[in-house]
């Protein structure tokens, strides 16, 4: 009998568990979920928390419940990995070996890399986090508020856009707009990394008096006198800075000979195989693809490690068409006023970005809440 | 770029934007003030968005290369 392990229970590692206990027979293969964590977080959720339309405490399902009866969980944290050895070490000192191996340990947020951030910053990226802001917006009276991108790669790449909307319209109908800027910086030269995207962004920032700082490369935050600095010398003080911190990969991946210094790990674009290792893959927020690090990344690439693992323990070869990610990703945006649009776009086509309408806000309400049905369970 | 003594480089061919100004930051916030850094790019954009960066941030420029096969160096001094 075969051992497939998998790395983390969120997205991409649930479903690719879920998908291979349909397909496989239990004599076939045994499959293992290795997470940190006995809950598996609904992340997109973390974005409405800071606006009171999210409950912190309701955004987490057991991740047992959500794994096919025949897939085994163990929650543990790996310390270690040992790829000539197909092994992995845990922080209670097991070795835990495998045939087969899905890295799905996803993305880490890490404030406290950047100077004065803890102190002088906030996020939405952890629920706890996220649940402050809410209570610093509640009273927020009017001011400086400044949203940024502070590293570039980073989990779910619309979410500070959406932030910046979605903040924009919270404190119109609180009433304090009106005495209230708003700055939006972003590392880069533009307000967004995919080019096409950016006229709709422009647009909707003329329109509501949204400020964009570009090239704006966080450095440090002086929680005292409330001013953000960037590597390139701008500053800019604030009443409430949210920043996306700089993300990284999982502790035990980070420097790893598989991986980078900041965790990501080195990945085929197509077959999402780690590189030089026909038994391992990774996916989702794991990978150093240059794609979005989305949940919708994840589910898109997890039947296609899915397909390959069970090709390979059936002895079948695997279909072309199945078995190659093409880099699909689709992300909605949030605009606030109820209106959202959607990006759709793989490798070789780039979104087509149209205005945000109350359509597609109804459908990102939709698969907000019907994602605990479809998309772990591998029904979608 | 004769006479340059280049103290980090990073090859980035294969990354796409912002793939390698994001390796020239990351090489310019490691390196000392006065280090040469070198970015080597495979995509045409980054002979334009590197180099803008570089501007907007008040470092120097000090070149770009042709550096074979398919790829552009671009040469930059941390002056501050």
């Amino acid at each position: 009998m075969k051992k497939i392990l998998i790395l983390g229970g969120g997205t991409g590692g649930t479903i690719v568990a879920n998908r291979l206990a349909h397909r496989l027979r239990p004599e076939d293969a045994a499959i293992e979920v290795v997470s940190d964590s006995p809950l598996h977080y609904y992340q997109p959720a973390q974005l409405y928390i800071p606006f009171g339309e999210e409950d912190p405490r309701k955004i987490a399902r057991s991740e047992r419940k959500l794994l096919n009866p025949k897939v085994h969980l163990r929650t543990e944290t790996v310390s270690e990995w040992l790829p000539e050895k197909q092994t992995l070490r845990t922080a209670k000192g097991e070795h835990l070996s495998y045939d087969y191996l899905v890295i799905a340990t996803g993305s880490v947020p890490c404030p406290e890399a950047v100077e004065g951030f803890v102190a002088g910053a906030d996020h939405f990226y952890t629920p706890d986090a996220a649940y402050r802001l809410y209570h610093k917006l509640s009273e927020f009276e009017g001011g400086r508020l400044v949203v940024g991108v502070g590293g570039i790669p980073y989990k779910c790449p619309v979410a500070p856009l959406e932030f910046t909307f979605l903040a924009e319209a919270f404190l119109s109908h609180k009433g304090v707009r009106s005495k209230t800027e708003i700055v939006y910086t972003f590392p880069l030269n533009d307000v967004f990394q995919i080019p096409s995207v950016v006229p709709v962004v422009r647009a909707l920032f003329e329109r509501r008096s949204i400020r964009a700082e570009t090239f704006f490369n966080l450095e440090s935050v002086d929680a005292e006198k409330q001013i953000v600095k960037s590597l390139e010398g701008t500053e800019l003080p604030f009443d409430i800075l949210v920043m996306t911190p700089p993300h990284k990969g999982a502790t035990f991946l980070r420097g790893h000979p598989m991986a980078d210094n900041d965790g990501w790990v080195k990945t085929d674009r197509n077959t999402l195989h780690v590189s030089g290792l026909p038994n391992v893959w990774a996916l989702g927020d794991t990978t150093d693809l240059p794609i979005s690090k989305a949940g919708s990344t994840a589910h898109f690439e997890a039947p296609v490690i899915a397909e390959q693992i069970e090709a390979a323990i059936t002895r079948q070869e695997p279909s072309p068409g199945k078995a190659t990610y093409n880099g699909h990703v689709t992300c909605f945006i949030d605009a606030g006023y109820g209106k959202a649009t959607i990006l759709d776009f793989d490798y070789a086509h780039p979104p087509a970005v149209h205005e945000p309408d109350d359509f597609r806000h109804l459908q990102k309400v939709a698969l907000n809440k019907l994602y605990w049905y479809l998309v772990p369970t591998a029904v979608i | 770029m004769e006479g340059v003594k280049i103290t980090k480089e990073s090859d980035a061919r294969g990354s796409f934007c912002p793939g390698p100004l994001m390796e020239m930051i990351r090489l310019v916030r490691s390196a000392n003030v006065g280090d040469v850094v070198a970015v080597i790019s495979g995509d045409e954009g980054s002979k334009k968005d590197i180099p803008a960066w570089i501007n907007k941030a008040r470092y120097e420029l000090i070149g770009m290369e042709e550096a074979a096969p398919g790829g552009t160096r671009i040469i930059c001094r941390k002056n501050h």
